[in-house]
């Protein structure tokens, strides 16, 4: 026994499980029960900011689709501020519109999975430096042990992205590229496809938030 | 710097480092299905920011009247069947702290070991009556309580003849992204929790006993229900005293 004071130990992650859907989106189980359902739609016709779709699939370390996937995207408004009371930041204001939370699960067949929202404004990162425009997701699944955490970053924002200190903390250089969504304009719908590799080559970063 | 005269977040808003101890590793070859869906990287550390000490806040009017009642919120012709059971306890933080306004969620077999759910073909039977999911928010004490059926144990493939023992799936939304945490509850006294695969990816028994839910007689509905106690730890908030800011201005 150490003379260390020690806080309580965190509870330990278990697997979501292959019926996850269950619990965090029973329509896609196939059954209807809650008149509220969260799901991957964030903004409402109301909501200022310019209107995207994320869209990518998971993928196993054999490359194959994982479609039993669920995902959670957490992200700022169009002005760059959370809504959540630890958002300090001055002259942006919280949009009623925008909770910038949703969840998506990935298509039984396709393993396709896509979040509707707007793109968001720059936050400020520590100290003050911006962080680039980005969500944050969360991945769980059959077989993922401890929810997984990424960033998405977007290609059409490079400059902001090259400053970006979080992208900066990787230290191989050829790994960032794994963060950052590609844009795709289908007819009038402005696509960003992200496609997250759990193992192997192109092994997304994932981080120890 | 200008641009943020406020700091945008102070260090009292970030989270203890996450012991991985605490955790099942990603890669667990014993459980077969974490072997393709691990990754081979280590996880980059990322000092907290805004975007991971923020996370969405849920109100009590998103949430219906019997989302918390699993024995009647599928309810169609009569009652769910099986062990009425009471599931209750406390989210609490690593400073003890209680975590109010978190969201619940839970999700199960039924008695039977059959899960609602278009993928699940096991022979144990559906129940009309009963859905297997509920959510809640935790109150002022970060207590929360729902009412359910003890769900059955059943087979999975993973080893030919592995079971899984009765659980209770838990995901719970706590006051930033960094304390997101999923998680499963078992019975005190399964004897299949002594060889599930799943519960044996945690190395340290102390973990796995706090994922074991004790038979709590004083909580007991006389004539009605039995309860269970399963109490929750999300990851605590620094303590910052004699510290500058996030942001390096004073606050």
């Amino acid at each position: 026994m150490t003379g260390l004071h020690q806080p309580l130990r965190e509870t330990a992650s278990q697997t979501a499980g292959p019926y996850v859907h269950i619990g965090l989106a029973p329509k896609a189980a196939g059954f209807d029960i809650f008149e509220n359902n969260f799901g991957s739609v964030l903004a409402t016709a109301e909501t200022p900011g310019e209107r995207i779709v994320i869209e990518g699939r998971v993928l196993d370390g054999s490359g194959t689709p994982v479609r039993d996937v669920l995902l959670e995207l957490w992200q700022a408004n169009a002005q760059g501020r959370y809504a959540h009371p630890a958002d300090r930041q001055a002259h942006k204001a919280v949009d009623p519109t925008f909770r910038g939370w949703g969840r998506a699960c990935s298509d039984f067949e396709t393993g396709t999975w896509r979040f509707e929202t707007i793109k968001p404004g720059s936050v400020a990162g520590r100290d003050g430096v911006p962080m680039a425009p980005h969500v944050n997701l969360w991945i769980v699944a059959r077989g993922i042990n401890i929810g997984l955490n990424t960033r998405m970053y977007f290609d059409d924002e490079a400059q902001a992205n090259a400053a970006d200190p979080v992208l900066n903390l990787i230290e191989w250089e050829v790994r960032r590229q794994t963060l950052i969504g590609r844009r795709e304009q289908r007819s009038d719908v402005t696509v960003y496809r992200f496609d997250i590799r759990l193992q192997g080559d192109g092994e997304t970063v994932f981080f120890d938030i | 710097m200008s641009d943020h005269p406020v700091p945008p977040a102070r260090p009292d808003d970030e989270y203890l480092m996450r012991d991985p101890a605490s955790h099942p590793p990603a890669f667990a070859p014993g459980y077969k299905t974490s072997v393709l869906r691990s990754p081979r990287n280590a996880l980059i550390s990322l000092p907290q920011t805004l975007s991971e000490v923020t996370a969405p806040a849920f109100s009590a009017d998103e949430l219906g009247p019997l989302d918390h009642d699993l024995i009647r919120n599928y309810a169609k012709a009569g009652l769910a069947v099986g062990e009425r059971v009471i599931v209750h306890g406390h989210v609490r933080d690593q400073l003890g702290r209680p975590v109010r306004n978190a969201l619940v969620e839970v999700w199960q077999a039924n008695a039977s070991g059959r899960y609602r759910h278009k993928k699940d073909q096991y022979l144990g039977a559906l129940d009309p009556n009963f859905g297997g999911c509920g959510r809640m928010l935790t109150d002022d004490d970060g207590h929360y309580v729902f009412r359910t059926i003890k769900p059955g144990p059943y087979p999975w493939r993973n080893r030919i003849n592995d079971w899984r023992p009765s659980h209770i799936h838990f995901a719970v939304s706590g006051s930033g992204w960094a304390q997101r945490l999923v998680t499963q509850m078992y019975f005190e006294g399964d004897p299949l929790i002594a060889t599930c695969p799943i519960i044996r990816t945690i190395a340290d028994e102390a973990q796995i006993r706090g994922l074991i839910a004790l038979y709590d007689v004083p909580a007991f509905v006389p004539l009605d229900s039995r309860a269970y106690r399963f109490d929750i730890v999300l990851r605590g908030q620094r303590a910052t005293w004699f510290e500058n800011a996030l942001q390096g201005e004073a606050a």
